[in-house]
């Protein structure tokens, strides 16, 4: 019988397209396929932050808790998307609620494995960071388009 | 023979109004004594508001269907919060229609991406309307629509009958928990139309700085500036090409425009101070 890995799965997703298959080789060791229910949070604001996820079907909502108008959602993740870098950067803590708004299926990585694995193999690290990078400065253009309020009225 | 005065406006009559949302209304306006209207998809009127002010507004109707004419207006200033407070049975002036149309003849037997941010849904909804009716003469259609809160959403009761043709998809700004839709900017939109780059026009509308991201997003995604059209906004006075008070460069905005390609408006799009 033959075990299947979830490299294929991997390979395919924008965050690893065209990566060095010795580098995947070593992620998918540290990657599971993982559900989540309608309603299930995937992270929690202030927890340690240990994991990251590829979302392969579905959609979570990146909530922050405002105090009176309760829960606001800031940004959606669906299908091809990643969710969570804080794995990534000290002090490991989640800075916003995920909860998925339908049933979600994605690829769990165990951030903790991934940072050991980069730190005895620099050259992975700095390929990961160039490619979490590209998708942290997408976030953060978008957040700032928002900030923006282009819709609103000018005063 | 008597020839028309373009700065005389004809007398309509408001027969409906309806509240979009909390600032967007839609006027639903019959000639007084005009028999007929033409009007091409793009186009816009200068309403007016006796003794107070005039606005160049987009006609959002069905173009195969002038009459009666569809505007949707967003309340912002003193003209056009005058307006919200007309009406049915109520007279405005209405010029028109002026300017330049999208390209609905040129698009056909192509796919077609259109996005949209705010208001801006309201100057293609005749293109949506056209496409809808001559469905088979284009290729696939995408409908990115981007708003700033579900709230802020308009022609919600169009939304279903659109889904069913074309593919539409929706984002918002920000949002509470009872949304189950996308949160984010319009362009996080894109990578969900399906298109052929080399085979392909967008038509953009919203606010400029939203136009030009959209535009940068679909030109990574292989469209060229002359595949691009956008609707250009400014304060139009005579609607004519006469007082200047809407001119871009050498460009009268209300004359030349307001649509062009993002070829024609890149640098202006581009530039700090105009």
């Amino acid at each position: 019988m033959t075990l299947k890995t979830l490299e294929p799965i991997l390979a395919k997703h924008p965050l690893f397209n065209e990566l060095d298959p010795q580098y995947l080789e070593i992620i998918v060791g540290c990657a599971k396929n993982v559900r989540f229910k309608e309603g299930e949070f995937i992270l929690r604001e202030g927890r340690e932050a240990d994991t990251f996820y590829l979302i392969r079907e579905g959609k979570v909502t990146v909530d922050i808790y405002v105090p009176h108008l309760g829960p606001i959602t800031i940004h959606t993740v669906a299908e091809g998307e990643v969710l969570g870098w804080s794995w990534l950067v000290a002090p490991y803590r989640w800075h916003f609620d995920a909860q998925a708004i339908v049933a979600t299926r994605a690829i769990a990585l165990d951030g903790k494995c991934i940072r050991n694995k980069c730190e005895e193999n620099k050259a992975m690290g700095y390929e990961l960071m160039k490619r979490f990078s590209s998708v942290i400065v997408q976030r953060l253009q978008s957040t700032q388009m928002q900030l923006l309020d282009v819709y609103g009225i000018r005063q | 023979m008597q020839l028309l005065d373009p700065m005389l406006p004809d007398q309509f009559l408001v027969k409906r109004k309806v509240n979009e949302n909390k600032d967007t209304f839609t006027l639903t306006l019959e000639p007084l004594e005009k028999k007929s209207f033409l009007y091409q998809p793009g186009q816009f009127n200068m309403l007016y508001m006796f003794g107070l002010g005039e606005v160049a507004i987009s006609i959002s109707g069905n173009s195969e269907k002038p009459l009666p004419l569809i505007h949707t207006i967003r309340a912002v200033g003193t003209t056009t919060k005058a307006m919200q407070k007309l009406k049915k049975g109520d007279v405005i002036g209405l010029r028109g229609p002026f300017g330049s149309s999208w390209p609905i003849i040129q698009a056909k037997g192509k796919d077609v991406i259109i996005v949209v941010g705010g208001i801006g849904l309201a100057p293609l909804r005749p293109v949506i309307y056209y496409i809808l009716a001559h469905r088979q003469d284009y290729g696939r259609v995408s409908l990115l629509y981007g708003a700033r809160t579900p709230e802020d959403q308009i022609y919600l009761n169009e939304f279903a009958g659109w889904q069913e043709k074309l593919d539409f998809f929706t984002i918002v700004d920000r949002a509470s928990k009872k949304w189950n839709g996308d949160v984010g900017v319009v362009t996080r939109l894109i990578p969900k139309a399906k298109f052929n780059p080399s085979n392909t026009l967008a038509m953009i509308c919203g606010p400029e700085v939203m136009m030009r991201f959209v535009s940068l997003a679909l030109q990574d995604k292989g469209l060229i500036p002359e595949q691009i059209f956008v609707s250009m906004e400014r304060n139009m006075k005579c609607a004519i090409g006469f007082c200047g008070h809407c001119q871009l460069g050498g460009t009268f905005i209300c004359k030349d425009g307001p649509v062009f390609t993002y070829k024609e408006m890149k640098r202006y799009l581009e530039l700090r101070e105009v």
